[in-house]
């Protein structure tokens, strides 16, 4: 890795900003704070305004209130050009005409960097995408995956304050998709950049992001690291959206919950009182039981088992409470097939509760 | 006995193509095209180089060099380039417009709607509105005169007025061709362009321009050799003399006072198709090289 291409990165502040199309708002007072050199990434549905949060900061478009700092300066009012920010896009935005070398030459080039020196440059830059025996050939001769990395080379190649990320993964197929988000977090681990990310992709923003925002509605839902989110989310919106959820009839008292009748600890924003627990597929055993008729309601009988690889996702029946998943490593789930009886047992990991 | 590598027993090894029938549905088209294209143009090819009677001659193509034949090709030269011209920029910012609102909005609904009528609308109809509206009895040039305005409508019928009038289906013809062009250019260019620190001058001057010169360029030469070609609108305004090369192939074909100049007809269209032929030929290039840009 050369020396040139690493650099501080900087702190980046949203502050209250708003954003309405007309009667719609977008953005609804959004406060988001990136400390120097962290990948933050957004998730949230399409329309949650994560998209328009990532356009605010690159300048793309004008906030009708709140600030936009980076590294202490407020850039509210600057326009695009001149808030030196990287940006990768969703897709189709290599210029065609360009080759990949002159595509990640030309913020350069706009810089009025000589030429030996801007190709110096894109030649390093390229090389740090793994893609120099791909310099000189244009967009049309290059994969999906291929343009994105150059696209992500071309973004850095200006040495930007800020890397913006607009969906660069979303054009892709699974595969390529997986080998080029590992890909951006370490060209980013390495370079240090300060990095926004905006994804509705959950596996995508957990897999390479310091920390997740999960956006609903044009706010921030829940700001933390992935683990947090998974494991603890905040509100029913982040808990229904970030992985999968049983739904089982709780009642809280104090810091515990207890859903039928195993005792669990909560997250510190669950309702007190009778509720609704979401419990994660992974944090629910099973234990194969012999009898038939037991009035235990944790028992129940196994209605399907999916095979997804290297996890196995079991459904359990429990009657009047309704069907449950349980998820765990295919060798464990060997043992249990469709019509067995088992008994469900919870990993004692805080859930949530919220209102029935 | 003999056997075959890799291949179980009993299939066979032939691999053949099947006999297709789906050709057949073009061969209307095909046979369109031959009938009322290539063999027209053939027989104007060869009877370029042979007389009345059908013997071999150089005579007609030599006609190629009379003055009044080459004021006519520098007419019809003139009056391709200037509606070519005019009608590019004009039809290109019109396209513009329309691009720059919303995709179905009713703006992009009318100009395509009105471009469509209007780029086919030429021959007598136009010449007969013009000639109703600013010819020498026209409408306007009448109330003009009324109000004691000294103008007259006989420009109409001189080169300038064929200018005017031609660029009634030039500038929507290249509304037409230039649409998809415009629409190919990717917003997100102009966003990386800014994002990398460049203004609007620098992303027209090195990313817009140069993505949409070549189909630009492919425009102007098809409205070149679609105004080349056009006969039936000049015809309908001039009907005495040559000033363009289409009313000089009329005047050869039925001239009463010089009889004989058929084949000289077929010469002036022999130079006519060459013309045309190569401004199809890079109109075409231009085009397969900008639509891998511009998909």
């Amino acid at each position: 890795m050369t020396e040139s291409l690493t650099r501080a990165g900087v702190e980046v502040r949203l502050e209250g900003l708003r954003r309405e199309y007309g009667a719609v708002t977008a953005l609804d007072g959004l406060d988001l704070t990136i400390e120097p050199g962290e990948f933050i990434a957004l998730l949230g549905p399409s329309g949650c305004g994560k998209t328009t949060a990532l356009r605010l900061l690159a300048g793309l478009e004008d906030a009708d209130g709140g600030r936009v700092v980076v590294g202490g300066k407020d850039v509210t009012g600057l326009p695009t050009n001149k808030r030196d920010m990287g940006m990768v896009f969703q897709a189709y935005s290599l210029f065609p005409h360009m080759t990949a070398r002159q595509n990640v030459a030309f913020g350069l080039r706009l810089r009025k960097v000589g030429e030996a020196e801007r190709n110096r440059r894109a030649g390093e830059m390229l090389e740090l995408v793994g893609l120099s025996a791909q310099a000189d050939r244009y967009a049309h001769q290059m994969s999906g995956g291929q343009q994105q990395r150059v696209a992500l080379a071309r973004a850095l190649a200006i040495q930007p304050t800020v890397l913006l990320l607009d969906e660069p993964l979303s054009a892709l197929d699974a595969k390529v998709r997986a080998s080029l988000r590992d890909e951006i977090r370490r060209v980013q681990l390495e370079v240090g950049i300060t990095t926004l990310f905006v994804t509705h992709d959950q596996e995508e923003a957990l897999a390479v992001a310091d920390r997740v925002g999960v956006m609903n509605a044009g706010r921030l839902e829940q700001l933390g690291a992935p683990t947090e989110v998974y494991g603890q989310p905040a509100t029913p919106f982040v808990a229904e959206f970030v992985g999968l959820s049983n739904r089982l009839p709780a009642t809280v008292s104090g810091s515990k919950a207890d859903v039928l009748g195993a005792s669990l600890p909560t997250v510190a924003a669950s309702v007190s009182g009778p509720g609704v627990a979401l419990v994660r597929p992974e944090a629910v055993d099973l234990v194969a039981v012999d009898s038939a008729g037991s009035d235990d309601p944790l028992t129940g009988s196994i209605v399907a088992v999916s095979f997804l690889g290297a996890v196995t996702r079991i459904t359990v029946d429990l009657g009047t409470h309704g069907k449950v998943l349980a998820q765990m490593p295919t060798s464990q789930a060997a043992g249990f097939s469709t019509g067995d009886r088992a008994r469900l047992t919870f990993r004692p990991a805080p859930i949530l509760v919220v209102k029935a | 006995m003999t056997s075959t590598v890799g291949v179980p027993a009993g299939q066979s090894t032939r691999t053949g193509r099947r006999f297709s029938l789906s050709w057949l549905g073009v061969v209307p088209f095909f046979a369109y095209v031959g009938l009322f294209l290539l063999l027209p143009t053939g027989l104007v090819v060869i009877q370029a180089f042979g007389t009345p009677e059908g013997q071999p001659t150089l005579s007609n193509i030599r006609a190629l060099g009379e003055s009044y034949v080459l004021t006519a090709f520098w007419r019809s030269i003139q009056l391709s380039f200037a509606t070519a011209a005019i009608g590019a920029i004009f039809g290109a910012l019109l396209a513009y417009l329309v691009v720059s609102g919303p995709a179905d909005g009713l703006l992009r609904r009318t100009v395509t709607a009105v471009a469509g009528v209007l780029a086919q609308f030429g021959g007598v109809t136009l010449a007969f509105a013009f000639m109703v509206s600013v010819g020498n009895q026209g409408l306007v040039t009448l109330l003009l005169q009324d109000t004691g305005i000294s103008v007259s409508g006989g420009w109409l019928y001189e080169l300038s007025g064929l200018i005017v009038v031609y660029l009634y289906f030039q500038i929507p013809l290249m509304v037409l061709v230039f649409l998809p062009a415009l629409d190919g250019v990717k917003p997100q260019w102009r966003e990386a362009t800014e994002s990398l620190g460049g203004s609007t001058w620098a992303y027209w001057r090195h990313v817009a321009a140069p993505l949409l010169a070549p189909p630009f360029m492919g425009a102007f030469l098809l409205l070149f050799a679609n105004a080349f070609a056009a006969y039936a609108t000049a015809a309908a305004l001039i009907s005495q003399g040559g000033i363009i090369i289409p009313l000089q192939i009329r005047a050869a074909m039925t001239s009463e006072t010089v009889l004989g100049q058929e084949n000289v007809a077929k010469a002036l269209a022999l130079g006519m198709v060459i013309v045309v032929a190569v401004a199809m030929a890079l109109y075409s290039w231009m085009q397969r090289r900008s639509a891998r840009w511009l998909q």
